[in-house]
């Protein structure tokens, strides 16, 4: 176990990466299996005497372990350091706060680019395809290992909210309440077909060298970039976009020509340029394969009530955003339908906001009201 | 001022303890907590407005985002023992729907619904020539949220028609105790202000309860007070 460095001095901080043993392999959905697991993961603040206090958060598809602390990679602040910190809703005095990379991952959890143990070299495509339920195996492991035996509440948007409905699914005895945000319970047609566009673009670069690309010291950056830039395109709004930009233009005049004449198109680019330093290629691969994957009703039968019929004990409290056409409201109210159906204590919220799908990384008041309510009654339930 | 509305006073005699309670338009949770606090009910509830349901979650309930016209089939059939409903069946657009479908959720529906036949209403409409403004119904009738009053018979024929049964009835008026009364009678349809009903379902087997054994002196639980509100500081 690796000490992590502490970047950010206001709020006690650890972590590391927490190496299985080969004889505790990670048992794959595929039926594979994925010997010397390494899970990279932060934890802000302290685990109580009790054990009680504990809260993992799951982050999202381009997300990582460092939510709340600078991210030793790109030198900005964690992703939801908005919601992590003294005096914010999660807060690290009160919080054993943990957060993990899911495997597949690029940021030190076992992934594509991790080294196969049978050949020496990368697994690359040889990584096996893995799912939202492997990721929260994986989390489960590593919570046992950590000497939790039950979650205050698990936590997490977008892609991190499909992990929380997975623990509901799969360990609703080691949940004391569950956060769901901008989530779905399947992955849509049009959710798919972005992802399928994204990969398209990786595949069709031909630094991509069908994923051995580190083999051949290069990497697929235009690729890569293209995936982002559409994916990010589904993360904002219409309107969000129009009153951000607007038809504004870059410089005085059309360059008629395709340079970024317009401040949009600079925007999307830089947000391409900068996702290819922090992110690898077949990760991006491999966690949007595992997103189209996920279907919890499937998972049972078709109905997605049976997914939470053990999760009784469970106070669940799903989000949605207004304006995210990503995982619009309907699915959120899916999810809360099936909830009620299972006999579950489940609290539903739309926040209004036109930011779209990411506005759960943003400063929204009603969500923080929200998640300060909730946590605070929880923590209250909790005897905390 | 008393320390809750005096339809809630009814409503928390009515509840047994320990039930599981659905509050549908449940404002800031006054009434799910008083019942959680006071009869240690399983509750839930539906709210439409977004610091509605803030104020909920920060009191620890459960409670859904949503409308009594479009979201109650967000509830199972028969989840519920008590399904409330408190002064608004008169604002939903579709009354009819929204009483079966509770109904359908609980085994019993606490509703309550201001009395259009009540003398003001009718002295105000035959002296005045205009839809009637009084303490029970202020609003003028370009902004009233109001949009399907009726009167206690109305009311009562479409339960008729609904295959519903009167458990209770009680009128309430004014601040005054809760006066427990024959819904059908027509003196009634003239003096009630507000009638709070207990409705099940009439195909059901249930021993038929006396209204005098569910209403009569009404005795307010010690108010613990306002309770502090969290603070709600963005740092």
């Amino acid at each position: 176990m690796d000490a992590g460095a502490e970047p950010d001095a206001e709020i006690e901080s650890g972590g590391g990466t927490w190496r299985f043993p080969a004889g505790k392999p990670l048992r794959l959905d595929s039926g594979a299996t994925l010997p010397n697991l390494e899970v990279a993961y932060k934890t802000y603040g302290r685990l109580n005497e009790t054990r009680t206090n504990a809260i993992l958060v799951c982050h999202a598809l381009t997300g990582d372990q460092h939510a709340a602390s600078v991210n030793p990679a790109t030198g900005r602040p964690g992703w939801w350091d908005n919601v992590i910190g003294a005096g914010l809703p999660l807060d690290p005095g009160r919080y054993f706060i943990i957060a993990t990379n899911v495997v597949g991952g690029c940021m030190g959890s076992t992934g594509p680019a991790s080294t196969n143990p049978k050949t020496g070299h990368p697994y690359a495509l040889s990584f096996p395809v893995i799912t939202i339920a492997d990721m929260v195996r994986a989390q489960a492991m590593l919570i046992e290992a950590l000497g939790i035996e039950t979650l205050l509440a698990v936590v997490g948007g977008s892609m991190g909210g499909m992990q929380v409905l997975q623990w509901a699914a799969d360990y609703p005895e080691k949940l004391f309440s569950a956060v769901c945000i901008a989530a779905a319970p399947r992955h849509s047609a049009q959710n798919i077909a972005f992802h399928e566009v994204g990969r398209q673009a990786i595949m069709a670069d031909p630094d991509w060298r069908g994923g051995a690309y580190e083999a051949a010291g290069v990497r697929p950056e235009k690729g890569l970039a293209v995936a982002r830039m559409a994916a990010h395109i589904t993360y904002l709004s219409e309107p969000a976009l129009q009153r951000k930009f607007g038809r504004e233009l870059q410089r005085d005049g059309l360059s008629w020509g395709f340079d970024a004449d317009f401040q949009v198109e600079s925007y999307l680019r830089h947000q391409g340029a900068s996702f290819v330093d922090r992110f690898d290629a077949n990760s991006y691969l491999y966690i949007t394969r595992a997103l189209d994957y996920f279907d919890l009703a499937a998972q049972r039968g078709g109905t997605l009530a049976e997914a939470f019929a053990t999760a009784r004990g469970v106070r669940f409290c799903v989000l949605s955003f207004s304006s995210d056409w990503l995982y619009p409201t309907a699915e959120s109210r899916d999810i809360v339908r099936a909830l009620n159906a299972a006999g579950c204590r489940a609290s539903f919220a739309e926040i209004e906001t036109d930011k779209g799908h990411d506005a759960f990384f943003l400063d929204e008041p009603q969500l923080d009201r929200t998640l300060r309510g909730f946590f605070a009654s929880t923590a209250q339930a909790r005897g905390l | 001022m008393p320390a809750f509305r005096e339809d809630f006073a009814e409503i928390l005699r009515l509840v047994r303890p320990g039930a599981r309670v659905l509050d549908v338009g449940c404002e800031d949770g006054e009434l799910l907590d008083l019942l959680t606090r006071e009869k240690r009910v399983d509750g839930q509830g539906l709210e439409i407005s977004p610091a509605g349901v803030s104020a909920c979650l920060a009191k620890g309930l459960a409670v859904v985002q949503g409308d009594g016209d479009r979201d109650l089939d967000h509830f199972p059939t028969r989840a519920f023992d008590y399904a409330i409903l408190s002064k608004t069946l008169q604002q939903m657009r579709d009354p009819r729907h929204v009483l079966s479908e509770l109904l359908r959720i609980a085994d019993q529906a606490i509703v309550s619904v201001p009395n259009f036949g009540h003398w003001r209403m009718r002295v105000s409409l035959m002296m005045r020539g205009r839809m009637p403004e009084t303490r029970a119904l202020p609003d003028p009738w370009w902004s009233t949220p109001n949009i399907h009053l009726c009167t206690l018979r109305d009311f009562t024929d479409l339960c008729r028609e609904l295959d519903l049964r009167v458990d209770a009835c009680a009128a309430l008026s004014g601040g005054k105790p809760a006066r427990s009364i024959r819904p059908d009678g027509l003196l009634e349809n003239w003096r009630s202000e507000t009638a709070l009903f207990l409705l099940s379902r009439r195909a059901e087997d249930r021993p038929e309860a006396t209204p005098q054994n569910l209403f009569g002196e009404v005795v307010l639980p010690k108010s613990e007070g306002a309770k502090p509100k969290p603070r709600r500081r963005k740092t």
